[in-house]
């Protein structure tokens, strides 16, 4: 059975026609937006990785009609104008980015996380100042599976993420 | 000067900005999906199989069974065609079986509008099985009773041994000598993105292959050949590819959809696996069982090491025993003074079936013998590094079994950089107040020898070519396949060096397409940066003559006189300036002299550098909680020539991670009785998490490797090699307990320490 939703996506208004049995993912991916990825299904490895609300989702498990009157980002509304936004070129310069299947749910992840931590500092969000280790970051992190990195440069493209972030207010 | 400098990967914003666009990205509208049916059972054959209630199902297309599949038995293995019969790969595997030979063997396909319209249908298919006892590990497969998995074969794969000096007069004539058994276990790849292919028909007999693959030359011939339809109707693209580990260095999807394509007139089809199959039902890493024996004399000097190595590939053969012969002959560069033996025996088994993966049979081998040197060294009471030391090679010595001079071998530095910025001799002076008590620590290490490619082997070649744009930027296409490793960036870098442009005036096609591509069987082996760079590197010569000469004709200077540096030619003084896209529009368009200027080469290399490395690591050891924090780890690397240390680093971290996942948390279970698969998803098949992993450092020792274009050598595979060994051997120095399998989990460290009285 279809039906129509109506959301903010990346800051648009927009309908979607959804089938009520679709995932997020699904209906993300039909409408063009193959940013989001599969790799697994079920909850488990975070490629899938979108914002409700600002809050992160696998949007694998989330069905699509939950999207209604929400608003949802994803990675394709984070570069505006081409230029990258913080916690993008901080993957970047980091090297966090090798088979680049993890990425977009890593970056949404990791913008969701240092725009909280901006706010409950009241805007300040700055590596220390506020006690944020690199333990901090994999706890927040462990929902975000990847194979490539080691996770090594991740952690270090949070860091930065943080730093840029802070540096752009 | 482009060789040597961290370059920002090439495709690092098209992957953060989601605009990369990968296999199931690029679907046409109206794709339908395909859907196996697996086997519930491990070994058995299916007496009947009802589809006639899917088939009738609205939106079910087709539905098709071992009766309807081309009986052509064909090979999956993703290496390059072999001109001799018997070097083959064993060519045991069918589009479809009604022979079970392991929990998830493909029994039947459903393809349908949708993959839920597909998922329901499968299950309306009845299938009746026969079941017979599952063959699981060495004993069961190789009695002389065992039902055979593939008639003829007697359950074995292959089987082949070396012998290196006088292993027996060696052991006898030795101070000391000492056994050991090590066991690893089935690991799997776990690449982000799961197999995946779809395949289309745009003409009455030419197909088109989307896939994720790291082989597309070699995926063509295996279709083809699957098929029994020629290779040249037959198109293989290879978009971006979400990591690939070996996994898709096999034809695993490829061939299904190119026969449903071509039974549904041409609609496209595609597979896509879910995490759940892409465990179980694609490849797995070969357990190894390896009994080593090792003499040494009281000074420290190796005299002998005898391997003796049981390979599981499972079901089906796919890379056979190509792997326990690989492991074998990587191992000979590390210690090549000493006298050395190999046996191995790859068999069958009801287990999934065994591939290419990360390291290709050298991280089992590497844990055994690297193992049994620590116990070696405990035993004559040497330090672990010195008696490495003594026993590495040196760039110089002889490869035994090849006879050939090992032309650069940077182990010695290796280890002694480590000592150094490890802290080595003082952590271990550190450590003595942590072994006793609850809380111990320890020290680890680890060595690691590797080759560059695949060659003698296999035939190594590859291609590239050059255009000059008309805007005077350089297109490079290569067949070497970009799968996340950073390939692309590199040539790109090489180019850069032997033109004289910058890499930002270079574009590398990241896509392959077996109808434009230059040949080149792929990426593996740790091949790419090695084999390729001969290419790249004529290549550019040939690119950059060309364009001079055009510039020698256009201004009216002799060759000789003439340079390109970033955006321009210039003669040598500096005072005559022609801009590439000057020069280029006159190519192109200059109605009487000039062509597009292009170059291409195609080259064979008939050399294998080895690459070197060590892995040292500090651990603490809770021993009630048999809980094992890694305090530091860090590789040291000799592959040469650096061409990006930043992606050369992201190579180790990366390796490192995946070693470090596979020595104490990844396991593949199967019953032991029933071979039932029980973990085959993500959250109980334990992947390093970011939580799980600590922070690693890694370092180089940057030798130059005369065989290669830029003096560089392997390093894909090799971060991960001596991972394994180093924890165990630190596990040991902190609390004397040997774990001889794998993996160290909490669960094998509480049976280990209870069996030691520690708790």
């Amino acid at each position: 059975m279809k039906q129509i939703i109506q959301c903010q996506l990346n800051g648009k208004p927009v309908e979607l026609v959804v089938d009520v049995r679709q995932s997020l993912l699904e209906a993300l991916r039909s409408h063009g937006l193959t940013g989001c990825k599969e790799g697994c299904g079920v909850g488990e490895c975070g490629a899938c990785t979108v914002l409700i609300d600002e809050v992160p989702v696998d949007s694998c498990i989330t069905l699509a009609i939950r999207a209604e009157g929400r608003v949802i980002r994803t990675i394709e509304g984070e570069s505006i104008n081409g230029e990258l936004s913080p916690v993008q070129q901080a993957y970047v310069d980091a090297g966090a980015v090798q088979c680049g299947f993890c990425t977009p749910g890593l970056v949404m992840k990791t913008t969701s996380y240092i725009e909280g931590l901006a706010q409950s500092a009241g805007g300040c969000c700055q590596s220390g100042s506020n006690g944020i280790n690199r333990d901090d970051i994999r706890r927040e992190h462990a929902g975000n599976l990847c194979r490539c990195t080691g996770y090594q440069t991740v952690v270090d493209a949070v860091e930065k993420s943080i730093q840029y972030y802070s540096g752009q207010k | 000067m482009s060789v040597g400098l961290s370059q920002e990967r090439l495709d690092a914003k098209a992957k953060v900005t989601g605009r990369c666009r990968f296999t199931g990205d690029l679907a046409l509208p109206g794709t339908r999906i395909a859907k196996y049916l697996h086997s519930n059972i491990a070994h058995g054959r299916v007496v009947d199989i009802d589809t006639t209630e899917a088939l009738a199902m609205t939106g079910v297309e087709a539905v098709f069974t071992f009766a309807d599949i081309p009986r052509i038995p064909f090979a999956t293995a993703g290496h390059a065609f072999n001109l001799d019969p018997a070097a083959r790969d064993k060519e045991d595997r069918l589009l479809l079986t009604d022979y079970v030979r392991y929990h998830g063997d493909e029994i039947a396909i459903v393809v349908a509008v949708d993959g839920l319209t597909a998922s329901k249908a499968l299950k309306k298919i009845k299938v009746t099985y026969k079941e017979y006892p599952a063959l699981l590990n060495h004993e069961q497969a190789l009695d002389t009773a065992a039902m055979e998995l593939h008639k003829g074969s007697a359950n074995q794969v292959g089987e082949h041994s070396y012998q290196c000096g006088d292993v027996p007069a060696a052991v006898a004539s030795a101070d000391i000598s000492l056994k050991g058994q090590f066991q690893t276990q089935m690991v799997q790849h776990c690449h982000m993105e799961n197999h995946i292919a779809w395949a289309y028909m745009d003409d009455t007999d030419h197909i088109v292959i989307m896939s994720s693959t790291q082989i597309p030359h070699i995926c063509r011939r295996i279709v083809s050949q699957a098929l029994d339809i020629p290779m040249s109707t037959i198109q293989v693209i290879k978009p971006a590819i979400g990591g690939g580990f070996g996994n898709k260095q096999d034809v695993v999807l490829e061939p299904m959809v190119a026969f449903l394509t071509k039974k549904l007139g041409g609609v496209p089809v595609m597979l896509e696996l879910t995490r759940e199959e892409c465990l179980s039902s694609t490849r797995i890493r070969h357990p190894f069982r390896v009994n080593v024996e090792c003499a040494v004399n009281n000074d420290g000097t190796l005299k002998a090491l005898a391997m003796d190595v049981s390979s599981n590939t499972g079901g089906y053969a796919s890379h056979g025993h190509s792997i326990a012969k690989a492991a074998g002959s990587k191992v000979v560069p590390l210690y090549p003074n000493a006298a050395l033996s190999y046996q191995a025996v790859t068999h069958y088994s009801n287990l999934p079936s065994a591939g290419a993966m990360r390291g290709y049979g050298s991280p089992q081998l590497v844990y055994a013998v690297e193992s049994i040197m620590e116990e070696a060294a405990r035993k004559i009471g040497m330090d672990s590094l010195d008696f490495r030391l003594k026993n590495v090679a040196q760039t110089g010595d002889t490869n035994p079994l090849t006879g050939k001079v090992i032309e650069s071998a940077g182990i010695r530095e290796c280890l002694i950089k480590g000592r150094e910025t490890f802290g080595w001799d003082q952590k271990k002076q550190e450590h003595q107040a942590f072994k006793s008590g609850n809380i111990r620590r320890g020290l680890g290490l680890a060595c690691f020898s590797y080759g560059s490619g695949t060659y003698p082997a296999s035939v190594e070649i590859a291609g590239a070519r050059m255009i000059l744009n008309q805007d005077g930027r350089v297109t490079v296409q290569i067949g070497a396949t970009e799968i996340g490793q950073g390939s692309d960036t590199v040539i790109a870098q090489m180019a850069s060096e032997r033109l004289g442009i910058p890499v930002s005036a270079i574009r590398v096609v990241s896509t392959q397409d077996t109808d434009t591509t230059p040949f080149d069987p792929g990426s593996f082996a740790s091949r790419q940066t090695y084999i390729v760079c001969q290419a790249v590197a004529e290549t550019g010569d040939l690119l950059r003559q060309r364009i001079l000469e055009h510039a020698s004709t256009m201004l009216e200077l002799p060759v000789e006189q003439l340079t390109i540096s970033e955006d321009a030619v210039f003669n040598g003084d500096k005072t005559v300036r022609l801009s590439l896209n000057e020069l280029a529009l006159d190519a192109y368009y200059h109605k009487t002299r000039g062509q597009q200027l292009t170059a291409e080469v195609s080259r064979k290399v008939t050399t294998s550098a080895y690459s070197y490395g060590c892995t040292l690591v500090e651990v603490e050891v809770d021993i009630k909680l048999c809980q094992l924090s890694i305090l530091g780890i860090r590789n040291i690397h000799d592959s040469g020539k650096i061409i990006n240390p930043d992606l050369a680093a992201g190579q180790v971290y990366g390796g490192v991670g995946m070693g470090i996942s596979g020595a104490l948390s990844e396991e593949l279970l199967a019953d032991p009785e029933t071979g039932w698969i029980y973990n085959n998803n993500l959250l109980d098949y334990k992947i390093a998490t970011m939580m799980d992993s600590p922070d690693i450092s890694c370092d180089f020792v940057e030798t130059h490797e005369p065989t290669a274009a830029f003096g560089n050598k392997s390093l894909g595979e090799p971060p991960l090699l001596s991972v394994a060994p180093a924890i165990r051997n630190a596990i040991l120095d902190a609390t004397g307990v040997a774990m001889n399998q794998l993996p160290m989990s909490p669960k094998a460290l509480f049976n280990a320490f209870r069996d030691a009285e520690l708790i």
